[in-house]
């Protein structure tokens, strides 16, 4: 188990290191937060629509799809120089190796977050500092197994045509119970109510996340394997 | 009798007793009080939406077997499966707003029910998708076996959904844990219905495997795809 872990933690280092010395991946992710951030400004009426009313499903719409764009990129950069390949013949298990991949895929998921989130409170002025500590730990919930998922897909999708878009036509329908989960419990918390009201959605955002989690991890091996 | 003659054959008979249903549906069943005629809608939208459920089950239980047995004849059962699954699910979302009109008032609402339905529905186009997509048999079934075990997986996220949300859909009335809430008469045509419903998933499936049998088809396929 120990080694499994510092496996993982390799991987995930050798991905963090890629990205910190190009910067590409990160940068438009966080730029693309801000764009749809600011196209979700014109696309309401303030006069018609309370922003408290829409301020979850923005926030949401915006993470997901920032994440589904940050997810392409775990294996695709493996393709380059059939790096894939080289990844597969050293003596790294492939538990380890997609727990690398999902462990960067959630810091770099995380990275996105925690610039959308004050963004969001910036541009749309919703106050949630009363509320942090749970709204964080529903956004941990939620992400882990949307990420999780999609980062099993993008091990399915790189080999096939239209690689990016079929990713997203396959990981949508998967999204939509933590995304149900996330935006409910997140209406409630910003609405001042108690986290007790929302324990029938963390319990799915919970039950989700340790399904697909085990899922991924005994499946993820019969997607690269020859 | 080859096998898309034995299909052939079980979806005619399938066919012909779908004919008796509606008579028996329509002429030799009560009227239900509130929802009047409307209401016989039920023996076809229920029986279509636990097959729905189920094709795609069956769907996951064959990529299990395929990952473990890497028996190809799994595999087109999945195929088979799936196809006669997003057929099943059309009928489940046709069906449903022509009951919604006349009772909510409206073809379609987003009630957590319906929107479950329409993401399995995409779902299973996502899985045929993925199917296309992949050039390489072997490649291919083993993609198609992980997208659907995960699928599997979902239905019971998406089925619970409808219990956490206040729904416009009327709640189960057969599948429950207690006993079912309507008179006999309704019960042994509903169950007649289920009957047929079965007997159509297992004429289509069947022909579409014989289908993935035949070289000349299976050749145009590919030929398509490459």
């Amino acid at each position: 188990m120990r080694e499994l872990v510092r496996q993982a933690w390799t991987v995930a280092q050798k991905d963090l290191l890629l990205e910190l010395r190009t910067r590409t991946a990160i940068v438009s992710a966080v730029v693309f937060t801000a764009l749809v951030l600011t196209v979700f400004n014109f696309g309401r009426d303030p006069t018609a629509v309370a922003t408290i009313d829409l301020a979850p499903t923005i926030l949401w719409v915006t993470f997901t799809f920032a994440a589904m764009l940050t997810l392409n990129r775990a294996f695709q950069l493996e393709l380059e120089n059939q790096a894939l390949e080289g990844l597969l013949v050293s003596p790294l298990s492939r538990t380890s190796l997609y727990w690398g991949k999902l462990i960067a895929n959630l810091l770099f998921v995380a990275v996105v977050e925690a610039v959308g989130l004050p963004l969001f409170v910036l541009f749309f002025n919703v106050p949630v500092s009363h509320v942090l500590v749970p709204l964080v730990g529903v956004i941990a919930l939620a992400t882990l197994g949307f990420v999780a998922v999609g980062t099993l897909f993008s091990a399915l999708v790189i080999r096939t045509r239209f690689a990016e878009l079929l990713l997203v036509v396959i990981l949508l329908p998967f999204l939509l119970p933590p995304l149900i989960g996330a935006v409910q419990a997140t209406a409630r918390l910003l609405d001042g109510r108690p986290l007790s009201e929302s324990v029938g959605y963390l319990k799915l955002l919970a039950a989700y996340d340790i399904t697909f989690v085990s899922l991924a991890t005994l499946l993820f091996r019969y997607t690269v394997d020859e | 009798m080859s096998l898309v003659h034995k299909g052939r054959a079980i979806t005619l008979v399938g066919l012909a007793l779908l004919a008796v249903d509606y008579v028996r549906a329509l002429a030799f069943t009560p009227i239900e009080r509130l929802q009047g005629p409307a209401q016989k809608i039920f023996y076809l939208h229920v029986p279509a939406a636990i097959w729905t459920e189920a094709a795609m089950v069956l769907v996951g239980l064959a990529g299990i077997g395929y990952l473990f047995l890497r028996d190809p004849r799994l595999d087109r059962f999945a195929a088979a499966s799936a196809e006669v699954g997003t057929v099943f699910a059309a009928i489940v979302l046709t069906t449903g707003p022509i009951w919604g009109k006349p009772i909510w008032g409206t073809w379609w609402t987003w009630d957590a029910r319906l929107t479950s339905t329409l993401f399995l529905f995409f779902l299973y186009v996502g899985y045929l998708l993925l199917r296309g997509a992949v050039v390489d048999p072997g490649l291919r079934a083993r993609y198609a076996a992980v997208l659907g075990i995960c699928g599997m997986f979902l239905v019971p996220f998406i089925h619970m959904s409808v219990y956490l949300f206040r729904t416009l859909h009327p709640q189960p009335i057969i599948l429950k844990p207690s006993a079912p809430s309507l008179p006999g008469s309704m019960l042994a045509t509903w169950l007649f219905s289920l009957g047929v419903f079965s007997l159509l998933y297992i004429g289509f499936v069947t022909q579409r495997y014989a289908l993935s049998l035949d070289p000349t088809v299976e050749s145009e396929r590919t030929a398509g795809h490459a």
